[in-house]
């Protein structure tokens, strides 16, 4: 059993030899779960976490096919906020947003979350009055946002560039305070160990390659550990999502691209704060270590290859160079690509399906690393009850029959 | 970046002359006023997504502006077939 972290065995371990516990332990899957999780990324282990310490449910496993913290959650770029648009679409990511507020207390697990705060910047008239209807909107929905004028940016980010003849200006952003940051792959360590220790297996190297339905009913999963039996599947497979529906039988309103990230050398704190720019579109942070995070569009087209082309990149780093002239000489020291699950409307599915206890959340296309507590949290309830979490019931998978879409393409960040 | 056969201009080019449009094959409704809301969210939203060969359409936006279907791997992200638009395909791996 692993022990809980504090000021003590922190200093303990640290002093004595980097002697630590292992903090996700290795188990062999059991031949039976009430609820198996697939996917072992910040939702899905958030979920399992959330079933466990909420719902009661303790009998269950996340199986993962690579390792934790190796998928999208440690590809992202980390960036925290929840200054959507419509009232659906800002319940939930306001929900997110509170439980990251108590999030390294309650796991027991330092995840680094750091409200440093976001700029979304305007680049014409039509941006800024979109901004302030979203500022507005927020505000009635309790979220903190503001509208800064350029002034105030270049007042706040000395280094940002305003002048009124670059291509895109600066005309203003939006400002949410509660933004920020956080560790990601940290975010997914944290939520395994306590999920583990809440006495989840989580199962790593473990591909589930069928899903066993048997009259319109989940039966468990075939996997390249074996097969394991369970009431419920909930399915959390970002990317993938496409590939397990199929696995069931069904299809999803989803398509799959590849969206890119690189980071610079580490360099002194020169970025306090998170900017990112739908219209230029580029955005920009300094971790803790130092380094650049940009982060890039998607590719248009379908891919599982988690590799993009390079003028996606090329474009980001143009945007970034117009807004930050002092970064034209700053060395990238790698780039990547993780495989996104974007939907029509920017907005997730978190659902029940046709095959009776069987549930996906998917659908978060590119910016679903803010939401993994909310996620996890809404995903849990739904399962555990057999009924959709409140803040889950407009994120129905019929929405797409009946219509009632949540178009958040203006607030997602990231084109599609 | 992708190099294409555009079929029209029977020249190869590079991918930033071209604009992805989506899945091959998806037809409209026949008797849009016939049909089921059910079958409106398939031909409108659902899609195939499929990991492995892929036919689809691409558009040489800034070249001939006339659609194509490619067969492409979305996986190693090979192009193994370029055919003009309207192309019959009898084996459809997607």
């Amino acid at each position: 059993m692993q022990k809980k972290y504090s000021w003590y065995s922190l200093l303990k371990a640290g002093l004595s030899g980097q002697d630590w516990d292992q903090a996700i332990p290795l188990v062999e899957p059991k031949s039976k779960y009430d609820i198996i999780i697939v996917g072992g990324g910040g939702h899905g282990l958030a979920t399992a976490y959330y079933l466990a310490k909420e719902c009661g449910v303790k009998n269950v496993a996340v199986v993962e096919k690579g390792y934790i913290g190796g998928g999208n959650t440690g590809r992202n770029t980390t960036i925290i906020r929840s200054n959507y648009l419509r009232d659906e679409a800002s319940s939930l990511y306001e929900h997110a947003m509170k439980l990251w507020e108590g999030i390294s207390e309650d796991l027991n697990f330092n995840v680094m979350f750091s409200q440093r705060g976001v700029y979304n910047l305007g680049h014409s008239l039509q941006d800024m009055r979109d901004i302030e209807r979203r500022v507005n909107a927020n505000v009635l929905n309790g979220v903190d946002a503001q509208v800064v004028d350029a002034n105030e940016i270049k007042q706040q980010i000395p280094i940002i560039n305003i002048t009124k003849n670059a291509r895109y200006p600066v005309m203003g952003a939006s400002y949410q305070p509660r933004g920020g940051v956080a560790r990601h792959d940290g975010v997914a360590w944290g939520f395994a160990r306590a999920a583990a220790m809440l006495g989840v297996d989580i199962i790593q190297d473990c591909e589930v390659i069928d899903i066993e339905v048997e009259q319109g009913r989940v039966k468990g999963v075939k996997t390249t550990r074996g097969d394991i039996l369970a009431d419920r599947v909930g399915c959390v497979s970002a990317g993938h999502s496409s590939v397990l529906a199929k696995m069931a039988g069904l299809r999803l309103p989803i398509e799959s691209h590849p969206l890119q990230a690189f980071v610079s050398e580490a360099m002194k704190p020169v970025l306090h704060t998170v900017v990112m720019s739908n219209a230029v579109h580029g955005y920009i942070s300094q971790s803790d270590k130092g380094d650049l995070v940009i982060g890039a569009g998607i590719d248009s087209y379908n891919s599982y290859a988690q590799r993009g082309n390079s003028q996606i990149i090329e474009h980001a780093a143009a945007a970034i160079l117009e807004l930050f002239p002092i970064f034209s000489r700053v060395r990238m020291n790698r780039q990547w690509g993780g495989i996104v699950d974007v939907c029509p409307d920017a907005c997730p599915i978190i659902s029940p399906t046709k095959v009776e206890g069987l549930y996906f959340n998917c659908g978060w296309g590119t910016g679903g690393f803010k939401a993994t507590p909310g996620s996890g949290n809404v995903f849990a309830h739904t399962i555990a009850q057999d009924k959709q979490h409140p803040l889950a019931v407009p994120f129905n998978i019929d929405r797409f029959t009946t219509g009632a879409l949540i178009d958040e393409h203006g607030a997602a960040g990231v084109a599609h | 970046m992708f190099l294409f056969y555009c079929p029209y201009c029977k020249e190869e080019r590079e991918q930033n002359e071209f604009s992805a449009a989506g899945e091959a094959f998806i037809a409209r409704p026949k008797t849009p006023e016939a049909i089921s809301d059910e079958d409106w969210a398939e031909y409108v939203f659902y899609r195939t997504n499929h990991k492995g060969n892929h036919w689809e359409q691409w558009v040489h936006t800034n070249g001939c502006r006339k659609y194509f279907i490619v067969k492409r791997s979305t996986i190693s992200h090979e192009i193994l077939q370029v055919e003009p638009f309207g192309t019959e395909i009898s084996e459809q791996e997607s």
